[in-house]
């Protein structure tokens, strides 16, 4: 079973095209990357897999579960970590995932055992009982992802989880991805190129709420006859006809 | 159950901010003391403490509304919600999670400002239970007025509307500071069409025992409450769909 299939998946703002009928297939345990510019539809698409924003067309399958027929089952499989750093600023760190286990529903055991799991998992300890609001750009980013991580999800999903971070954070964050690889199904937005091509098992790129190419990161660079995948991700953006509507 | 989980976080979240207990908590009291020592010095029968506590309790509450607008609005921005939406909480679960816990902070300010009353020399009767049972409804408004507001504005924009604005309303148009008769006209027709000077009222007639003049004021705070209660819910529910 495919870890995530859009069928023709379509949003439509007042007019404007944000995703244009994307069909795109997910395989399990895979590491996937959207690249685009801003505006090609990546957070959008994002948004309609996790069930945030309603599709005006089309759906996506989510190991077995539609995106607008069966919305409670795929939020039962999927994590999602947000572009902003999600958490309850006067929450320390441990009440901050603490608090997912109860919205998930944990009992009591369940909660201790995952809150102290994801606290070693991302060496947490350090900080455990410091408010989330009080902590760097890196920790906060680091807690998002566990905090996303604590119910357990078949598909992950990162909208670019190292946006803003200095370099060695953001070299922290990519152990603890590239640690999750293969055991759960993860879905990467993100603007660096060098991210992209370090992690990902696949990638697409998207313009206009369309795809335009997908492949390896080897795969990319061979199509667009480049030596560089960031001259790659130009090549194949720039060469493409420009597109009507978009977001 | 999930709600309690998602209440006890925004319980958290409001109590562990040091403005908010210096606001909610100190400032109607520095205004009950500091109104009391005018009243002994100067009297004025509208700061009796009969009269003046119901309508500082009342007034207390506008930071409830503040306090829950900030929280949402804060929660959007931050994208918090957005996080939580993907989870099994319901849209229930989220209203009654930002609502709930609020309403125990705000009786908690009613019986503190009562405390202090009576530190104060108002007499103790059953009518300041009464009194802060009816503070219920009252509350339930203010807070409902928070969501609505931070379901629709940003964070500073609530800081104005509901820090500013709303706390000025009250106290103008709920006839704490003067009596509205005083200025009279459309000022004081204005102050009748809206809750806050009826809050006032309800609170002063059931703290005196004048239970005769309660209906007319609860049937105005109450259908304020419902009013402002469905269009929080119904600009709430908007809110998260269109993340």
């Amino acid at each position: 079973m495919e870890a995530i299939q859009t069928q023709r998946l379509t949003k439509k703002y007042k007019g404007l095209t944000a995703v244009d009928s994307l069909d795109l297939v997910v395989h399990e345990g895979e590491l996937f990357s959207l690249l685009g510019i801003n505006g090609a539809g990546k957070t959008t698409t994002i948004k309609m897999l996790s069930c945030l924003t309603r599709p005006t067309g089309g759906d996506a399958i989510l190991l077995g579960s539609s995106i607008v027929r069966t919305t409670a089952e795929v939020k039962n499989m999927i994590g999602v970590s947000p572009q902003e750093t999600a958490v309850a600023p006067n929450l320390t760190v441990k009440e901050n995932l603490e608090l997912m286990c109860g919205v998930h529903g944990f009992p009591r055991e369940k909660r201790n055992r995952k809150v102290e799991e994801l606290t070693k998992q991302f060496e947490l300890a350090q900080i455990s009982g410091k408010k989330a609001g009080k902590l760097s750009g890196g920790w906060q980013r680091r807690l998002s992802i566990a905090m996303a991580l604590i119910s357990e999800p078949k598909i992950l999903f990162l909208d670019e989880p190292t946006l803003g971070l200095d370099v060695l954070a953001r070299s922290d964050l990519w152990d603890n991805i590239l640690s999750l690889k293969g055991r759960i199904t993860m879905i990467l937005t993100t603007h660096y190129m060098e991210e992209a091509e370090a992690l990902s098992d696949r990638i697409g790129i998207m313009k206009g709420g369309k795809l335009l190419a997908l492949g390896t990161a080897e795969e990319l660079k061979n199509k667009a006859g480049t030596d560089k995948f960031e001259d790659a991700f130009i090549a194949i953006v720039k060469g493409e006809r420009p597109l009507n509507g978009g977001n | 159950m999930r709600v309690l989980t998602f209440s006890g976080r925004t319980a958290k979240e409001i109590l562990r901010d040091p403005l908010n207990l210096a606001f909610g908590l100190g400032f109607p009291l520095v205004l009950i003391f500091l109104l009391s020592a005018i009243q002994a010095n100067i009297p004025v029968s509208l700061f009796e403490i009969e009269r003046l506590t119901p309508g500082i309790t009342v007034f207390g509450l506008s930071f409830m509304a503040l306090f829950a607008s900030t929280l949402v609005a804060r929660d959007r921005e931050s994208a918090l919600l957005q996080r939580l939406y993907t989870t099994p909480l319901t849209a229930a679960d989220f209203i009654f999670g930002y609502m709930l816990p609020i309403l125990p902070i705000a009786v908690a300010q009613s019986i503190v400002c009562y405390i202090a009353a009576i530190c104060l020399g108002l007499p103790v009767t059953v009518t300041i239970v009464y009194a802060v049972l009816f503070i219920i409804p009252v509350s339930l408004f203010f807070i409902a007025l928070g969501l609505l507001c931070g379901s629709v504005f940003g964070v500073k924009q609530v800081g104005g509307i509901c820090g500013a604005l709303l706390t000025n309303l009250t106290a103008f148009l709920s006839g704490v500071w003067f009596d509205l008769d005083l200025v009279g006209g459309t000022f004081r027709k204005i102050a009748n069409l809206l809750p806050f000077v009826h809050a006032v009222e309800l609170e002063r007639a059931v703290l005196n025992g004048n239970y005769a003049q309660v209906l007319p004021h609860i049937g105005w705070v109450l259908g304020y409450t419902l009013a402002v209660a469905a269009l929080a819910v119904l600009l709430f529910l908007r809110q998260m769909k269109r993340q």
